[in-house]
């Protein structure tokens, strides 16, 4: 019995199929992709023309006055102090957790996460409303240190569980000592990824606005924001971001480099061992407590600040209804621009994972971009975008939308990427072979496999936008509010009674997604690790 | 099976880059209902042929055609899901989200599914019981043989394997690597084989076709290839090996092991007068002892025991050749390094270069 057609010779069908076949991404990946990195340059794009239009000699006078001196001061010293004490502390909590015979790790394991939950404004609201006089450049550091350290902790456990135990096993047969070994064979080991959340931490800093506002800390983001808003000097803003995007961009540059020499050198399939523990002994008292204070700071205080204004304000100041319509807003907003961000990193890491070459990873590079442009000189691209030739968008919802879809499009391809790694793309040509069409196959296997994967890319891009500020300030729809930009308002008035419960439901929409994040992420760890 | 046909490939030529072809030329034909394997190393191009014909990769130049219709010819190129080839890959690819069940009727259609070819197919390949489990729930075993089952599902003229069973424990190797080719040949199915272990290529194949840096350099029998293969690096990768100097008479050659008949060669010059032959160390008779006379005699170097087989380095005697030779024997025939032997050589043997 014969269930194939007869042969047809020369059908133009197969010509015309030919030429699309193979080798070359399909339409609809080219087209998403250049969408995507287009989205992207935009904002970098207008900038550069808005600086232009005041003419380099505005723009070099703003650059080389004492001002920006100052700030190039200001922040170096940030970065350099709240870099370091991240990376020391997040090394040594992820070693205890991961390598000690600590107790209740997997409590640990999860509060040491924790602030990254909490925005850093709200972690400097948290400090600033229950001790007025932390003002300045200490209390910058303390805060941004307490809200960025998870960013090492995170790949520093990552790091730590590459590690080859035999690495570490050789080592000591070879005569060194434990801490010798920690030093010359497990540090060295987990630098990339350490030095990867080190860089994670400075852009953070390079980015962050609120928490400075609120200690009264000088950056550029903070200069720039008051250039704009308050001074109405565009150009003056245009060019100091343009500066910001440069040291971004350096800092980004960097940890491209630093993931091209990620390397294991692991030969031959043996099984690898979970590592022997280092029994604490009569350190144990010591380190828990040194955990407990760490968690107490970074979460304890910002949260008990919270339930402190909620529990004091609740009787004075009631929250007004449109607190609702806020979060409506708010979730809104958000799912909006997850789904937007997700269906932007699909083609970017479809075209690159599949279809590598010079120009696709290129893409996929322009997509990472983000990461080092902060919210504030996104906003002030597309602001300068909308004024000039889409004035219909301006203060519109759609572009407050796409901002955060750019700014988080990162996030997403990361989500993306781990969800396509799930499938192959000979599982597509299995599929094919089998006799059945690309898009019946997209639907049947791919979709499914990548399905987790564009969950996380969602949760991870929606939990950043419930809580971004500096962007949802610009460009927030004329009476429109969000969560963030009411807590801001009662903030800048001191109203701290009145901003908690906005924080709090800020920091509850994001927890839900949150808390699937987690489950999810640690699945995909468990699996890493069997 | 459907009534299958012949598979030809025609001077196919497919490079990634304008200056590196991989596949330079190349030629084969897989007669309907047989097994042929594609026998090279890694980084031959096999896959890639194995692809070109499955219809993932375009052919730059030349033709593939499953009897007399064009699957790819440079300018018309057939889908692959168009070509009724089923593709068995590497560790066999199953759809991790889809059941046994589910993979099997993949390519079926809603009515086919309802009908009982997926019970018969997991009835053939012996896992009915398994129908419901996922893939990560099967061993390697089983896996490779749903793979097999869900191309067969469509009844598809031509099925290629790509290194079906390197994945595979050494254990499991074999019985799978029967229970398939046992499988195939009931159902009547062209097979393409590709693989880079000589041995499975010898077993189980029709036909092998040896691919070498992107054309292939002899297809044959497996005893055809064995005995009488194209070239020294040829007959070397096909098994270990004693190359002796001989000088050619008429169907004879004279070498150190005495007169050895030559196998017919056509194309071998008949003014040939010196050369060099292949014996395989199979071909060797030893015997323990100096006497008789007529035979080469030399000293065990070394003795690498096998169990069913030993392999013996003899070293000849001063005077009877320099090359350490390799011989063949039995297992309880082995004997220590040390003993003092005479060689012999029986059957034909064939010249090279």
């Amino acid at each position: 019995m014969s269930t194939l057609a007869p042969p047809k010779p020369g059908a133009r069908r197969g010509l015309l199929r030919a030429l699309s076949q193979r080798r070359r991404p399909p339409l609809v990946t080219t087209f998403g992709a250049a969408i995507a990195a287009a989205l992207v340059l935009l904002p970098l794009v207008f900038l550069v023309i808005e600086a232009q239009q005041s003419g380099w000699g505005v723009v070099s006078r703003i650059l080389f006055r004492h001002e920006t001196a100052m700030l190039l001061w200001n922040t170096f010293r940030l970065v350099v102090a709240c870099t370091a004490l991240c990376a020391v502390i997040g090394v040594a909590a992820a070693w205890c957790v991961e390598r000690t015979s600590i107790p209740a790790r997997r409590v640990w394991a999860v509060l040491l996460v924790l602030p990254l939950g909490v925005p850093d404004f709200v972690v400097g609201f948290g400090w600033v409303s229950l001790e007025p006089s932390l003002q300045g450049y200490l209390a910058a550091v303390l805060i941004m240190t307490l809200s960025l350290y998870p960013l090492v902790y995170l790949p520093a456990v990552a790091g730590l569980a590459g590690v080859d135990p035999a690495l570490e096993e050789v080592a000591r047969s070879l005569g060194l000592g434990p801490w010798k070994v920690f030093w010359r064979v497990t540090l060295r080991q987990m630098l990339p990824a350490v030095l990867g959340g080190c860089l994670l931490v400075t852009l953070g800093l390079l980015a962050e606005y609120g928490a400075f506002e609120i200690v009264q800390y000088q950056t550029f983001t903070v200069a720039i924001f008051t250039e704009f808003k308050l001074g109405f000097d565009t150009a003056a803003a245009c060019a100091l971001s343009l500066v910001l995007v440069l040291l971004g961009v350096a800092v980004l540059a960097g940890e491209f480099n630093l993931v091209g020499h990620g390397r294991s050198s692991r030969s031959g399939p043996g099984a690898r061992r979970p590592p022997a523990r280092v029994r604490l002994g009569r350190f144990t008292l010591p380190a828990l407590f040194a955990l407990f204070a760490l968690c107490a700071l970074g979460v304890g205080v910002p949260i008990g600040s919270l339930i402190y204004w909620l529990i004091r304000g609740g009787s004075s100041t009631l929250p007004s209804a449109s607190i609702l319509t806020d979060t409506a807003h708010t979730a809104l907003f958000s799912a909006a621009a997850a789904t937007l961000a997700t269906l932007l990193a699909i083609p970017v890491c479809a075209a690159a994972m599949r279809h590598r070459n010079r120009l696709t990873i290129l893409i996929e590079r322009l997509a990472l971009l983000p990461q080092a442009l902060p919210g504030l000189v996104v906003a002030l691209g597309l602001v300068s975008f909308s004024v000039r030739y889409a004035l219909p968008l301006y203060e519109g919802a759609l572009e407050l939308i796409v901002a955060y879809a750019i700014l988080f499009l990162p996030l997403a391809v990361v989500g993306v990427r781990a969800g396509l790694a799930n499938a192959p793309v000979y599982l597509e040509e299995v599929g094919r072979s089998l006799g059945r069409r690309p898009t019946s196959i997209w639907l049947r296997v791919t979709l499914p496999l990548i399905a987790p994967g564009l969950g996380v890319a969602f949760c991870l891009v929606f939990i950043s936008s419930c809580t971004e500020l500096t962007a949802t300030l610009l460009l927030r729809p004329t009476g429109v509010n969000t969560l963030a930009s009411q807590f801001w308002a009662y903030t800048s008035d001191f109203s701290y009674g009145a901003a908690a419960p906005y924080a709090g439901l800020m920091v509850l929409i994001s927890a839900v997604p949150a808390y699937l994040l987690t489950r999810r992420m640690s699945t995909l760890a468990l699996m890493r690790r069997r | 099976m459907s009534s299958s046909s012949d598979l030809w490939v025609l001077d196919v030529w497919k490079g990634y880059r304008p200056d590196e072809p991989v596949l330079r030329g190349v030629n084969l034909s897989v007669p309907a209902g047989s097994l042929s394997a594609v026998l090279g190393l890694s980084g031959c191009g096999k896959t890639t042929l194995l692809r070109a014909i499955a219809g993932f990769e375009r052919t730059q130049r030349g033709r593939i055609a499953l009897g007399t219709r064009t699957l790819d010819d440079g300018h018309i190129c057939v889908a692959p899901e168009r070509r009724g080839i089923g593709y068995v890959p590497q560790e066999g690819a199953l759809f991790p989200n889809l059941t046994v069940q589910a993979n099997i009727a993949f390519g079926l259609s809603r009515a086919e599914r309802r009908g009982k070819i997926v019970d018969e197919l997991l009835e053939l390949v012996g896992l009915a019981r398994l129908a419901r489990r996922f893939p990560h729930q099967l061993s390697g075993g089983e896996q490779q043989r749903v793979a097999l089952a869900r191309a067969l599902a469509r009844r598809p003229e031509v099925i290629l394997l790509d290194e079906p069973f390197s994945s595979l424990d050494a254990s499991l190797r074999t019985a799978v690597r029967e229970e398939v080719s046992a499988l195939l040949r009931r159902q009547g199915a062209t097979t393409v084989l590709v693989t880079h272990d000589q041995e499975e290529a010898l077993s189980l194949a029709d036909s092998v076709a040896v691919l070498r840096d992107g054309v292939i350099v002899q297809q044959g029998t497996p005893a055809e290839l064995y005995t009488r293969p194209a070239d020294e690096r040829l007959a070397g990768f096909l098994g270990s090996l004693n190359l002796l100097e001989a000088n050619f008479e008429d169907e004879w050659a004279h070498t150190v092991l005495g007169r050895l008949r030559l196998h017919p060669d056509p194309n071998r010059a008949p003014n040939l007068k010196r050369g060099v032959v292949i014996v395989r160390p199979e071909q060797l008779r030893v015997s323990p002892g100096e006497e008789p006379a007529d035979g080469l005699p030399g000293t065990v170097e070394q003795c690498s025991y096998y169990g069913h087989d030993a392999l013996l380095h003899i070293r000849p005697k001063e005077g009877h050749g320099e090359d350490t030779l390799i011989a063949r024997v039995r297992g309880e025939k082995a004997l220590p390094a040390g003993t003092a032997v005479l060689l012999t050589a029986r059957g034909s043997v064939s010249a090279v270069g």
